[in-house]
């Protein structure tokens, strides 16, 4: 459920790193947005729910191979679960997932919308 | 029948602790209850690692745990001999007046030492060199001594002057033989043994007969040879040995003509109730001075007493051990006696090589096969060319590449699978390979489980070649590559950028791997890059490399904040230093802790703090303390000779220099050192992977230690060096770990994982026999040139601090998600609930 009236633009896409992160301060909630080698931003929650901290944009970012598919993920830099960046997913433990948000980029900017329903 | 039976065995040597093992483990304590008997004030120790009492002390020579067998029918007496044997009663009378009757009595009472009736043998200062007791003696004496004679230059004569050596003495060695270890070399390896020896600084006396122990006051003064006399605080015979069988003697039981007690191929005595095993025995008339047919016999008899076959037929005299520091190798017929034999000879004067291969004609008319030879001053081919003596196989084309300097990899030759892969406890390569059919995953758990390779270690290296070629015929890989991004291990993708000069990561894995990489190869890429290329790790293409605590330069904690670590080299520091970081942590509320590595922690920053924090610590004058890096972390010191009254070298001057030297270097896992002023070992450097501990003479160096969850003590590579070489054996053995190392693995499990272990350690660092050493000092010498402080360039690039934000679209807000409270009056974390909503209505900043 999001609106275009809610979205948040945090900051442009040059302030994040290819497979980097950067934590940004969204309705309150603290989001780590995260960019891809191929330049795709993802948004997700930057509470590991494993640690209970707000890290998950200081994590490693990459790839693994799941089912033949290449899964984009952040590892949590606390214990190294990792979630994968499209669904919030954690590919360590089914039982896990986090919140994911929309995400755009809109002329270099990065903009934050609502949260996405649980798929 | 109900009646239990007895066995009694005479003697708690190895021997007689390997029958009493090997009884337990094959059931015969179904049917018998065990009575050992032992002169000796302890329980059985390794004899063979005697001389390494000096350095671990009794304990680690110890063979049984808490001094008992788990079984409780085995009974053990130590401290109480065995004066006579009744063969008509089946009784043995003790020195404690106790008498016990037997079923079946076993004879494992090892041998003496020789002392030649010369006159003065008896003088306060004359030893001989065979149980813990006598090493006590010796070393006691040693204390007031400065001149050390041993008796007998054989293989226990070396030893023992090894020992003395140790022990600080100048030292003598009386032999009366033409040539150093007559019963295993040839003039050629006697030669070569005896530049390896002379060249150490001891003293020998070939052809030399010994007339008398020269004494005043009772005490020993020297030696009279026919050519001279020797000036001699202390002297150690070690002439041979001779079989302690005086009780069989007495009880009326044959001896050989040479002494042992004669028995059968089963080792049975002529009395059916008695039999005799190790060093006292003698099947065939041949008593053995050595452990691994005495451990044969202990088996073979177990078997007979079980209704077995097994036979004692003729043993294996092939020696291999290191001797001051040099290999020696004896084995098979190494003075060519075969009718037929010819010798293939390498010998390197200078280099104090010699090797010599003695080959016949194969029967079969093709080639040659091998018969026995001698290996000085390099034995690494030992370990492949006994097995096939036994083996009757054909040797390669070119036999002399087996002992050619350059041939020293383990040679592949297709052993078959009765070949005696392990001599000490009879392994075959046929037993190998069912142990890893039987489910066993590796080496390691190969010698578990068969014992090969576990007493003298000299088969490992072939051990686990077997183990790998037989994983690899079967399709089976041994995985350790990184991750699932690289079909590499960390060794190999460190040369794959070190031949290809990449500087980053995509390069590397666009060339040699898939994906994009994820946190276990990333980190290894940024360590290998941070070693060989240097630049900042926060870098461009850097940064999103690096582990957790790399990332920010800072360690991580439970709650999201951070911990600081300024560098406190040597754990030497200022009281305006001291006053600095009071007073940052007072003023950024820090949780402050002292750690073991002698510096102060401050905890509880929020990474947005962080750069002001450094800019008040760097501009007091200090710099990153690498706390957060697979790096090195301390070099912690005592405080040495300036102050302590023990000291005897300045360890916080070199504790300091080392520290600064090595400080940033990048490694596999962490590192940690130590500097000891003086043997009390303050510093605790043998719980480090280097550790310095001082000597008289300058400097010992000690490796591969660590505390932690595995504590492992680090072992002595080189003694007495000056300043200059030491650096020069760290320099390399740190860039040497470097490079060769797996991926968080401290130097103790690398160096357990190399070939030859510590030895190959000492050939790289030590002996430079890979030729290595200029390379891997100029590589170190690179990284000591290239320094800076991470903390420093970070606050200077305004890129670099741009990271340092709570959230990119509101800098000034701190993340409420990190809370803190307070335990004795000092800041804490507090656990969370989960996520929180951060009420500050904030003023969405305009993104840059
Ligand atoms: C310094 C040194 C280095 C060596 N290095 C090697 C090597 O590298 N390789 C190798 O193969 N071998 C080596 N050996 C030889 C090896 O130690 C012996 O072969 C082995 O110990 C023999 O075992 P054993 O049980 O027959 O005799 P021992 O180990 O001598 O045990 C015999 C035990 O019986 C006890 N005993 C004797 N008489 C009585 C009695 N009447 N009543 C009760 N107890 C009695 C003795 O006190 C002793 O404890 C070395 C030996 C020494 C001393």
């Amino acid at each position: 459920m999001s609106g275009e009236g809610e979205w948040v633009a945090v900051c442009g896409i040059d302030r994040i790193d290819p497979e980097g992160g950067v934590a940004a301060l969204v309705h309150g909630e603290a989001v780590a947005v995260i960019r891809t080698y191929d330049d795709v931003v993802y948004a997700l929650s930057n509470y590991d729910p494993f640690s209970h901290a707000s890290v998950l944009a200081r994590g490693i970012v990459g790839t693994r191979t799941l089912d033949g598919d290449e899964v984009p993920f952040v590892a949590s830099p606390m214990h190294k679960q990792a979630f994968d960046l499209r669904t919030g997913q954690c590919l360590d433990d089914e039982a896990v997932s986090v919140p994911t948000y929309e995400v755009r980029v809109s002329e270099g900017q990065v903009l934050i919308g609502g949260r996405r329903e649980a798929t | 029948m109900t009646h239990r039976q007895r066995i009694v065995v005479l003697g708690h040597g190895m021997v007689g602790h390997r029958f009493v093992q090997a009884a337990c483990e094959r059931g015969l304590t179904e049917t018998y209850d065990i009575v050992v008997v032992g002169e000796e004030p302890r329980t059985a120790y390794d004899r063979v690692g005697l001389t390494s009492f000096f350095e671990k002390g009794a304990d680690a020579l110890a063979l049984l745990v808490d001094d008992t067998y788990p079984d409780p029918r085995v009974r053990l007496m130590t401290g109480v001999e065995a004066t006579d044997v009744d063969l008509a009663e089946r009784t043995v009378a003790l020195s404690d007046g106790e008498s016990i009757g037997y079923d079946q009595l076993v004879l494992a009472t090892g041998s003496a030492p020789f002392v030649p009736p010369v006159p003065g043998r008896d003088l306060e200062g004359c030893f001989v060199y065979r149980t813990i007791e006598d090493l006590e003696r010796i070393r006691e004496a040693s204390r007031e001594a400065s001149t050390g004679v041993v008796i007998g230059g054989g293989l226990l004569g070396l030893e023992a002057a090894n020992a003395l050596v140790q022990l600080g003495l100048d030292t003598h060695v009386v032999e009366m033989a033409p040539r150093l270890m007559p019963a295993q070399l040839d003039d050629g390896g006697g030669t070569a043994l005896l530049r390896h020896i002379e060249g150490l600084g001891l003293h020998v006396h070939t052809d030399a007969r010994t007339e008398e122990v020269v004494g005043a006051e009772g005490r020993v003064r020297g030696l009279r040879l026919a050519e001279g006399e020797i000036e001699a605080d202390v002297v150690v015979f070690s002439a041979g040995i001779r079989p302690r069988d005086q009780l069989a003697r007495a009880a009326g039981l044959a001896v050989g003509e040479r002494g042992g007690v004669v028995v059968d191929h089963q080792c049975r005595t002529e009395d059916e109730h008695v039999w005799a095993i190790g060093e006292c025995a003698a099947p065939g008339g041949i008593c053995y001075g050595l452990v691994a047919p005495g451990y044969t016999m202990a088996e073979v008899t177990v078997d007979a007493m079980l209704g077995g076959e097994g036979r004692f037929d003729e043993a294996d005299m092939s020696t291999k051990l290191k001797l001051l520091d040099v290999d020696v190798a004896s084995f098979g017929d190494a003075f060519a006696t075969t009718p037929g034999a010819l010798e293939l000879v390498f010998a390197d004067a200078v280099g104090g090589l010699y090797k010599k291969l003695v080959v016949a004609d194969h029967p079969s008319g093709q080639g040659l096969r091998l018969l026995g030879g001698i290996l000085v001053g390099d034995a690494s081919a030992y370990g492949s060319l006994r097995p096939m003596v036994a083996s009757d196989l054909a040797l390669p084309e070119n036999p002399e590449e087996l002992i050619l300097p350059a041939g020293r990899a383990v040679a592949d030759v297709g052993l078959p699978d009765e070949a005696q892969v392990c001599s000490c406890n009879d392994v075959t390569k046929g037993a190998i390979l069912a142990a890893t059919d039987a489910g066993c995953e590796d080496a390691a758990c190969v010698t578990r489980c068969t014992r090969a390779g576990s007493t003298c270690g000299t088969c490992k290296p072939l051990v686990k070649k077997i183990v790998e070629d037989h994983f690899a015929e079967q399709g089976k890989q041994v995985d350790r590559s990184l991750c699932e991004h690289f079909p590499l291990t960390r060794q190999e993708l460190w040369d794959v950028v070190a031949v290809h000069g990449y500087t980053s990561f995509d390069e590397v894995v666009e060339a040699h791997g898939s994906g994009r990489g994820c946190d276990l190869c990333k980190p290894a890429v940024a360590s290998i890059l941070a070693t060989q290329v240097g630049q900042h790790v926060l870098g461009r293409g850097r940064r999103t490399l690096q582990d957790t605590n790399d990332a920010y330069l800072a360690n991580l904690q439970r709650n999201g904040s951070y911990s600081v670590v300024p560098r406190v080299p040597g754990g030497e520091i200022t009281p305006e230093k001291l006053i600095a970081i009071g007073e940052v942590a007072r003023d950024f509320g820090l949780y402050t802790k002292i750690t073991g590595g002698q510096r102060i922690d401050m905890f509880g920053a929020r990474m947005e703090q962080l750069p002001a924090i450094w800019r008040r610590l760097v501009d007091a004058g200090m710099e990153s303390g690498q706390a957060y890096g697979k790096a090195l972390r301390t070099v912690k010191s005592c405080v040495g000779q300036s102050w302590c009254r023990y000291g005897v070298q300045d360890s916080t001057s070199l504790a300091i220099e080392l520290e600064l030297r090595y400080r940033g270097l990048r490694s596999p896992h962490k590192v940690k050192a130590g500097v000891s002023g003086c043997a009390r070992e303050c510093a605790e450097a043998r719980s480090k992977d280097f550790g310095v501990i001082a000597t008289e003479k300058g400097w010992n160096l000690y490796v591969a230690g660590n505390g932690g969850y595995n504590p492992v003590h680090a072992q002595l590579l080189a003694q007495d060096l000056d300043k200059q070489t030491l650096i020069s054996y760290i320099d390399r053995f740190l860039m040497y770990y470097c490079r060769t190392a797996d991926r968080l693995q401290r130097t103790a499990p690398w160096v357990a994982s190399l070939d030859g272990g510590l030895e190959r350690v000492r050939e790289v660092v030590v002996d430079d026999s890979l030729g290595l050493g200029s390379e891997l000092e100029a590589a170190m010498a690179r990284h000591v040139g290239d320094y800076v402080d991470e903390w420093q360039a970070t606050l200077e690039d305004p890129e670099k601090l741009a990271r340092f934000v709570s959230f990119v679209n509101a800098p000034d807000v701190p993340d409420a998600n990190i809370t803190f409270t307070q335990e004795r009056d000092q800041t804490t974390p507090a656990d969370s609930e989960g996520p929180v909503v951060i009420a500050a209505e904030i003023s969405v900043g305009a993104p840059q």
